[in-house]
């Protein structure tokens, strides 16, 4: 490599911006978390592991990722690899996929809610196929189990085009002498898929599944909408924390739990799908 | 590809000329009321437009408006002038408040036990009071026939609404009550002001008595009969419209689109009596300005503004909000004006009636009080922990507060010398 | 022969039948979106609800007389804008660097750039809204422009490298050996294949800034976007209006990922084939 400079050079520009625009406040912030009255205490960490919600809300932010991202890494695949074996109204197609990245995580609450609620489509839905004759309550407070469904149908359908695009951008990148070149050496198109188009995607598929994972901790609106109080989680609470009971410290642990968790499985993800330096060939 | 990023170059500059252009500064009127965007429209156009001076209303999220609000704070300057908020918005905010007890408001008078409450328990004026609500419930005609035997609507027990509500579920195949248990529902307003005081007399001190105990098997009962799709409800006006409650109880402003949609469809009528009374308990929002405004004048001339009468006749017309102040309503409310009216006056007026008051002096420890109480709620009834232990553990914590925050006894319970004990 | 044609047919058929579900999976909640949107306030609240708007507009139009509308939006357009521009210009060069060299530090960079995105951002805007007050950014699109930027670059960053990491550094080296300096290299031969990731990027960014709600409602007091303008109030209001709202808010961000929507292709991968 020529210029050694050259590197922190291109790096200069946002590491600037970074430390003016995030990690300025993020101490902060992040010092709420360990200081008290009588200087450096872990008695916010306490409250939080002490509060009675915390487990429930641990347990169901890292269920739902647990839940979500796997079939959303699933559906994203299938979903770029039949793109691009169409042959035509392949830009439609692509566009109609990635119409969920323009809603946000409110308005995909709102709507999924509109579906399962009380009066919503999918009692309307079975009312009229008379499966149903008085609407069902599905999002009631004894059925966990549903809202939890419900949110992940919601982050499923919201999110996956997240994915989606990257890996579609990613996947352009592969030259298609490649797989042709497999095809006359007999390779079928799930061998295809595995071991040319797979491994050939695998910094891509990182960045998807790092950004998304991150994302699928801060889970917040949809459960809000769907499952009102029901289903606890940490992105939730920290809000409670810090604007319903106005306890800055405790909401600052909380935020610390989120980025611990979300850092955690980023070097999970960077050490278990390595991408090589220089070349992804 | 190249006039993309001609295009986005161009795209950057226009806007960073236009950033730099500033617009004239209006009277910003930052508020957590009025935030249904009907009602917000309702107090842009009808409401302030009789302002002499242009005003800037926004209505947010409690989130952001605090967060705002803090931040002008300790940044020592801002551009917020008048703060609009309920009574618990403003517990935690009292140092950066002005004191307004020298406020021309042009001879109204102001209800003085909420002018009290707009001290915020220390020497000065924190709040003037803006607007008041309460607790009322509404019920469809269609759920009256169920009602049992011998109940007066206007005069129900806890005991008769329990029935009521069991006949309907019954005899219609699934429960039709309705509480506003969600996130951003005020259902600890319910416990504190309603359930506890009507069956205690007391909101805190006797927190974990016998009578409470009671209270709760009441509320667990209760809750057999209630749609279990309350704990996601915040507006009772939804479901009430949409049918999948017919009897709910909420304040009157989150009642209002009901009873003005449909309103031969609806009733308003009091809420409940316990053993020791019919309790119920006000909802205020007052008007306050921080310190850091940028024209206190025009803030203050802006508060004068908000309570003279014809102005809070129109804020009860856009909010269903009533006046803080002596004033005659004119003959053509709306009818949400007139049923919750009717309901409120039948509840303050009755023979049982025992009103408490909203949390003083909490400072702000007032979001961890109302946690208790729907921690409680959660725990004895969501989670089906029994009550004894569940009280006893909750009174510990609700004890360490009152003596953290040093608050005296407020109404129903008695005064007392240091902090509100929890017996 | 003839046996791998069927199974050609068969292909195809199963590949039309999945995208055509797929399609409906994704376009079936959108429509009921647009169905409340369209229907009157009593077919929104009423039970059962029907299939096919009433084509009545009086949500809508009531969003569309909304005082203020107009200059929110065009607040939100320039933030956007901006937000994109930032975060391109600042986050290409960076995932470039990480994808082409080694160097000290750069894992550490890596996590500073994802901490930004995994950390709750609610949190963070009373020191940045403090800090804005104090220099003046505060009620600006560009200081909220800012703001949004650190959320949309770790996408920019991470994006970037994860093409760059898929172009060949021989790619480059022929075209330096063909007497191009590095930029040139760059430009002719790298940015056209990266196009796709710097449009996914563009949309990342103009997305979660078009979305954002609460740096928008903390940071802009009279200069509001549209998200902030209507959706910190859309949750408590009536659910028709609710609809009309949401449908307010989508509409602008669904032209622009069709406006871009070409550029996702990369120039030798599926365009070609």
């Amino acid at each position: 490599m020529p210029s050694r400079g050259l590197p922190y050079l291109l790096l200069l520009p946002a590491t600037v911006f970074l430390a003016v625009f995030f990690l300025y406040p993020f101490t902060q912030i992040a010092w709420e978390a360990f200081s008290g009255p009588g200087g450096v205490t872990l008695s916010h960490f306490a409250t939080m592991v002490n509060y009675w919600k915390f487990p429930a809300a641990l347990e169901n932010t890292l269920l739902l990722a647990v839940a979500v991202v796997p079939l959303q890494t699933a559906m994203a695949l299938a979903m770029a690899v039949l793109v691009s074996k169409l042959e035509k109204g392949r830009d439609l197609i692509l566009y109609i996929f990635t119409i969920p990245l323009g809603i946000s995580d409110l308005a995909a609450g709102l709507i999924w809610f509109a579906i399962f609620q009380q009066t919503g489509f999918l009692n309307s839905a079975l009312h009229a196929l008379g499966v149903v004759h008085t609407p069902v309550i599905w999002l009631g407070y004894q059925s966990k189990w549903v809202i939890f469904l419900a949110v992940m149908l919601a982050e499923i359908w919201r999110a996956t085009a997240i994915m989606l695009v990257i890996i579609v951008a990613g996947m352009g990148l592969i030259p298609k002498e490649y797989g042709e070149a497999a095809e006359v050496f007999g390779a079928g198109p799930w061998q295809r898929f595995r071991r040319v188009t797979l491994p050939l995607l695998r910094p891509s598929l990182q960045t998807a599944l790092i950004l998304r994972t991150i994302l699928a901790f801060e889970v917040f609106a949809e459960v809000a909408a769907l499952g009102g109080t029901n289903l606890p989680v940490l992105m939730g609470e920290t809000f409670h924390w810090q604007f319903d009971l106005q306890d800055g410290h405790t909401a600052a642990a909380f935020a610390i739990v989120i980025l611990a968790i979300s850092i955690g499985f980023t070097l999970l993800y960077l050490r278990l799908l390595r991408v090589p330096k220089g070349a992804g060939i | 590809m190249k006039t993309t990023f001609r295009g986005l170059c161009t795209a950057l500059g226009a806007v960073l000329v236009l950033a730099g252009a500033q617009a004239k500064a209006d009277v910003l009127f930052w508020s957590t009321q009025a935030k249904p965007v009907e009602e917000t429209q309702a107090m842009r156009s009808e409401v302030l437009k009789g302002f002499d001076g242009k005003v800037n209303y926004q209505a947010n999220d409690p989130g952001p408006w605090l967060t705002r609000v803090q931040a002008e704070m300790k940044a020592g300057k801002g551009s917020i002038q008048v703060l609009g908020g309920l009574h618990g918005d403003f517990t935690s905010l009292s140092d950066g408040l002005m004191d307004l007890s020298k406020i021309d408001l042009g001879g109204v008078k102001v209800n003085p036990s909420f002018m009290k409450l707009g001290k915020l328990g220390s020497k000065e004026q924190k709040y003037i009071p803006w607007m008041q609500a309460t607790y009322i419930m509404v019920a469809n005609k269609k759920a009256l026939p169920y009602l049992p035997t011998g109940a007066d609507i206007n005069a129900l027990t806890y005991d008769q609404l329990i029935a009521w509500a069991k006949n309907l579920d019954e005899k219609t195949g699934s429960p039709k009550f309705g509480l506003p248990a969600g996130p951003k529902g005020l259902l600890h307003r319910f416990l504190q002001g309603y359930l506890y005081p009507s069956y205690t007399g007391s909101m805190v001190t006797k927190f974990r008595s016998p009578e409470a105990v009671t209270a709760w098997q009441k509320l667990k009962d209760l809750w057999k009969y209630t749609n279990p799709a309350s704990t996601g409800y915040a507006f009772m006006q939804e479901p009430l419209l949409s049918g999948a409650v017919w009897v709910a109880f909420d304040h009157t402003a989150r009642l209002a689109d009901a009873l003005n949609k449909r309103p031969n469809d609806f009733v308003a009528f009091p809420a409940p009596a316990g053993p020791a009374g019919r309790g119920f308990m006000p909802v205020i929002a007052g008007l306050a300005i921080p310190k850091t405004a940028p024209d206190k004048a025009a803030a203050e001339k802006l508060i004068k503004y908000m309570l003279q009468p014809s102005t809070q006749i129109a804020t009860l017309r856009a909010t269903s909000f009533f006046p803080v102040i002596d004033v005659n309503l004119p003959n053509d409310m709306p009818p949400s004006v007139k049923a919750s009216g009717a309901a409120i006056a039948k509840m303050s007026g009755a023979k049982d009636a025992l009103p408490a008051l909203l949390p003083m002096g909490l400072g702000d420890l007032g979001g961890k009080f109302n946690q208790v109480y729907i921690d409680t709620f959660q725990r004895i009834i969501l989670g089906g922990q029994p009550i004894k232990r569940v009280l006893d553990d909750e009174a510990g914590t609700l004890r360490a507060l009152m003596k953290k925050a040093d608050a005296p006894c407020w109404a129903p319970d008695a005064p007392s010398k240091g902090a509100c004990p929890v017996n | 022969m003839s046996d791998n044609a069927t199974f050609r047919r068969r292909g195809r058929w199963l590949t039309g039948g999945s995208v055509l579900l797929l399609c409906a999976w994704v376009l079936g909640p959108i429509y009921l979106l647009f169905l409340n949107s369209f229907s009157s306030p009593s077919a929104v609240t009423g039970f059962p609800k029907h299939w096919l708007p009433s084509f009545n507009l009086d949500s809508l139009q009531f969003f569309i007389e909304f005082q203020g509308v107009a200059s929110a939006l065009w607040n939100s357009i320039q933030v956007a804008t901006l937000t994109m521009v930032l975060s391109i210009v600042l986050g290409a060069p960076a995932g470039y660097a990480l994808s082409r060299f080694e160097f000290r530090g750069k894992s550490l960079f890596r996590i500073m750039v994802l901490m930004t995105r995994a950390f709750p951002l609610p949190l963070l805007a009373l020191p940045l809204a403090v800090m804005y007050i104090r220099v003046g950014l505060d009620d600006t699109p560009l200081g909220l422009a800012l703001v949004h930027t650190t959320l949309a670059l770790p996408f920019a960053v991470l994006i970037t490298f994860s093409l760059f990491s898929g172009i060949p550094v021989e790619l480059e080296e022929a075209a330096w050996t063909m007497g191009c300096t590095r930029a040139q290299a760059f430009r002719k031969v790298v940015l056209p294949l990266v196009m796709p990731g710097i449009t996914a990027s563009a949309i990342f960014a103009f997305v979660i800034s078009w979305n954002e709600v609460f740096a928008a409602s903390v940071l802009t007091v009279q200069h509001r976007t549209l998200t902030a303008f209507l959706l910190t109030s859309l949750d408590v209001s009536p659910l028709p209006l609710k609809f009309a709202g949401g449908f307010v808010l989508v509409l602008p961000a669904l032209i622009f990922i069709f406006l871009v929507r070409k550029y996702l292709f990369a120039m030798w991968g599926i365009a070609n084939r």
